[in-house]
C-alpha cells in the first residue's frame, strides 16, 4: 500500500477546503439558518408537532442530510474534476498508487469535509431549537456512511462530467428535488397513500428517515432497511468507481 | 548487453476513437542512456510516453521498465520513473515547493526537505521556492514541471519537449541538469523538434513517424551513415553557369556564382575531390579557398520522414 500518496492527496484536498474556509463554512450555515427562521419560526409556529417533536427541530435531520449530500457530491467531484480539467491528473495516473489509494484520498476528504460540515450545522440548531439526540452514536454513524457514500457519487460525476455544466447539473436536478422530496421536511405517512408508495422509491427516503431516527426514535421506515439501503448505495458506488478504473473509463486513454 | 531498463515489444496503441496513435512500436533502451525521440508533430512520441507511464493503457504488446511490467506491476515500474509532460500542467495556486513535496509523496517517498531543495537550487527555482506557480512565467513553470518529475529520485527520466518555447539560457541551463542526471546513472528519453539539440546532446536518436519507429541507432554512427559531406569551393572569379566540361559531378553555384558547392556521400570509397579539382584546373578556373561541410541530422530526418512519406 502507497499509504503516503494517499494521506498527501487527502491533506492537498483538505488544504483546498481551509483555503476557502469562509466560502465553505458560510454559506451552508447561513442557509440553514434561513430555513430555521421561514420553515422554524415563520411556517413552524403554525404547525402542528410532529410524532411528538416540535416541527422547528423536526426539520433538523433533514436539513443537516440536505447540506451534507450536496456538499460530499459538489466537493468529492470538484476534486478529482479540477486536476482532470487542467491536466495535472497526469501526475495522479503516472504515480504508484491503485485506484483504492486514490479514492480513499480524494473521497476521504470530500466526506471529511461534509462531515465538518454537518456537524457545525447541527450545533447552528441547537442556537434555534430545543433539540436532544437519542441515539448520538446512531446519530454520528448515519452522518458519516452518508458522507463517504456521498462523496463516491461525487467523485463518479467528477469523472464522468465533461465540462463545469454537468458537474453543477446533478446535484441541482437530482440530490435537491430527491433530498426535498424525501421527507427532510415532513413525515411520509403525512403524504396521500399513493405519493408514499413512490416515496419508497426515493433513495433519500431511508437516509433521512434512518438519521431522523436516531434524533428522535420515530422512522418512516424501518431502521434496519435505512441501513441496508445505505449499505446497497455504498456498494453500488464502490462497484461503479471500480469498473470506472478497471476500464479507464473518462480518465485513463 | 545489459538488460534494457525500458523494453518495448509490438506496443499497439489505438485510442478510444479507433485511431492507431501507435503501430507496432519495438524498442530497447539501456541503461544510463540519454535516447533522443524525433518525430514530426502527431507522429506519436507523447503517447508513446503516456503508455510507458500509466497516463494510456497499451492496447496490445508489452512495456517492461527496469523488468516490470507497466500495467501487472505497475508500481515497481512507476516508482522508478519521472515524467516531464508536453503541456505546462500545473496546479495554479500551489507554492512550488508544495507542488514538488506533493510528487515526491505521491510516489510514496518519505519527505526528504534536504534532497528537495537541492533540486530546486539545481533547477535555479530556490528564489522562487514559496511562489504560487500562478505567478511563474513559461519557462520557470517547465522548470517546476522537472522539479516534480525529479522530486521521488527516478532512474528513468522522460523529458517531452524540455525546451519548446524556453529560452536559450534556459535551455543551457536544462541541458546541464540532463547531463548531471546522466552522470549519476540516470536514463533519460527526450522529444524534441531542435535536432541539433538531438545531435549535441543523445547517445542515440529514435525516429518516429505515423506510429512506427523508422530507425534507432548511434548519433555518431547515424551522422556517419547517413551524412552527406558538402565540399565548398570560393572561386576566384563568379561564374554564370557550370562548365559543361564538370557536369558529370554533383555541383551547384552558390554565393553569386563565386562558390561551388560539391556534395558527396562520406560512406563512399573516394570522395572524388582530388579528381574535381584536378578537372576544375583544366577547365581554368581558378580556386581560392576550400571548405568542407557535414549535413545536419536535421536534413537527415526530413529525408527519412519524407521518404517515408513518399513511400
Ligand atoms: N486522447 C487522444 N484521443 C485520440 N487521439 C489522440 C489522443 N491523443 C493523441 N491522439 C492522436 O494520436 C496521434 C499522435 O499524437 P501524439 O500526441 O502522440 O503526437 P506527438 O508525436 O507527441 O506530436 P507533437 O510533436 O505535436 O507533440 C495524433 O494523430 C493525435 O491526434
Ligand atoms: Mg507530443
Amino acid at each position: 500500500m502507497n499509504l503516503t500518496a494517499t494521506l498527501v492527496i487527502f491533506r492537498y484536498e483538505m488544504k483546498r477546503f481551509f483555503r476557502t474556509i469562509l466560502q465553505s463554512l458560510v454559506s451552508p450555515i447561513i442557509s440553514t439558518s434561513l430555513y430555521f427562521v421561514v420553515f422554524g419560526a415563520a411556517i413552524g409556529a403554525r404547525m402542528e408537532e410532529i410524532e411528538g417533536t416540535s416541527y422547528g427541530a423536526f426539520i433538523v435531520p433533514g436539513l443537516i442530510m440536505l447540506t451534507v449530500l450536496t456538499q460530499s457530491i459538489s466537493n468529492a467531484s470538484f476534486g478529482i474534476y479540477f486536476p482532470k480539467f487542467i491536466g495535472t491528473i497526469y501526475e495522479i495516473l503516472s504515480a504508484p498508487v491503485s485506484s483504492l489509494e486514490i479514492v480513499i484520498g480524494y473521497v476521504g476528504a470530500a466526506a471529511v469535509k461534509a462531515l465538518m460540515i454537518g456537524l457545525i450545522i447541527l450545533a447552528t440548531s441547537f442556537l434555534f431549537v430545543p433539540l436532544s439526540i437519542a441515539h448520538p452514536v446512531w446519530m454520528l454513524a448515519f452522518l458519516v456512511m452518508t458522507c463517504i457514500c456521498f462523496a463516491m457519487f461525487g467523485f463518479i460525476i467528477g469523472i464522468l462530467a465533461k465540462n463545469f455544466e454537468q458537474l453543477q447539473l446533478v446535484p441541482l436536478l437530482v440530490v435537491t428535488p430527491l433530498v426535498f422530496l424525501g421527507g427532510s421536511f415532513y413525515s411520509i405517512s403525512m403524504l396521500p397513500p399513493v405519493w408514499q408508495t413512490i416515496s419508497l422509491f426515493n433513495p433519500v427516503v431511508y437516509l433521512v428517515s434512518g438519521f431522523r431516527w436516531s434524533f428522535f426514535g420515530v422512522a418512516d421506515v424501518p431502521i434496519g432497511l435505512s441501513l441496508l439501503a445505505i449499505a446497497a448505495f455504498t456498494a453500488l458506488a464502490f462497484g461503479t468507481i471500480w469498473w470506472i478504473f478497471k476500464t479507464g473509463y473518462r480518465i485513463r486513454d | 548487453m545489459a538488460a534494457p531498463i525500458v523494453s518495448i515489444s509490438n506496443l499497439v496503441k489505438a485510442y478510444a476513437g479507433g485511431f492507431t496513435a501507435l503501430d507496432g512500436i519495438d524498442l530497447s533502451i539501456q541503461r544510463g542512456e540519454i535516447l533522443a525521440l524525433l518525430g514530426p508533430n502527431g507522429a506519436g512520441k507523447t503517447t508513446l510516453i503516456s503508455t510507458i507511464c500509466g497516463i494510456a493503457t497499451p492496447s496490445s504488446g508489452a512495456i517492461r521498465v527496469g523488468g516490470y511490467d507497466v500495467v501487472e506491476d505497475f508500481r515497481d515500474a512507476r516508482r522508478m520513473i519521472g515524467l516531464v509532460p508536453q503541456e505546462l500542467t500545473l496546479e495554479p495556486f500551489e507554492k512550488v515547493r508544495d507542488t514538488v513535496r506533493f510528487s515526491r509523496g505521491l510516489f510514496g517517498k518519505p519527505r526528504d526537505d534536504a534532497y528537495l531543495d537541492q533540486v530546486l537550487k539545481d533547477l535555479s527555482l530556490w528564489d522562487k521556492r514559496d511562489n504560487k506557480i500562478v505567478t511563474l512565467s513559461g519557462g520557470m513553470k517547465r522548470r517546476v514541471l522537472i522539479a516534480k518529475a525529479l522530486s521521488h529520485e527516478p532512474d528513468v527520466l522522460f523529458l517531452d519537449e524540455p525546451t519548446a518555447g524556453v529560452d536559450v539560457e534556459l535551455r543551457r541551463d536544462m541541458w546541464r541538469v540532463v547531463e548531471a542526471l546522466k552522470a549519476k546513472g540516470t536514463t533519460i528519453i527526450l522529444t524534441t523538434h531542435y535536432i541539433e539539440e538531438a545531435e549535441a546532446i543523445a547517445d542515440r536518436i529514435a525516429v518516429i513517424n505515423k506510429g512506427q519507429i523508422m530507425l534507432v541507432e548511434e548519433t555518431a554512427a547515424l551522422m556517419d551513415r547517413m551524412g552527406r559531406k558538402e565540399a565548398v569551393i570560393d572561386l576566384a572569379a563568379p561564374l554564370s553557369a557550370i562548365p559543361e566540361a564538370l557536369h558529370n559531378y554533383d555541383l551547384s553555384l552558390a554565393g553569386d556564382g563565386c562558390q561551388l558547392i560539391y556534395g558527396y556521400d562520406t560512406s563512399a570509397e573516394r570522395t572524388g575531390i582530388r579528381r574535381l579539382l584536378n578537372d576544375l584546373e583544366a577547365a581554368g578556373i581558378t580556386m581560392r579557398d576550400l571548405s568542407t561541410r557535414q549535413s545536419s541530422l536535421e536534413e537527415v530526418f526530413v529525408k527519412l520522414v519524407h521518404a517515408e512519406d513518399a513511400a
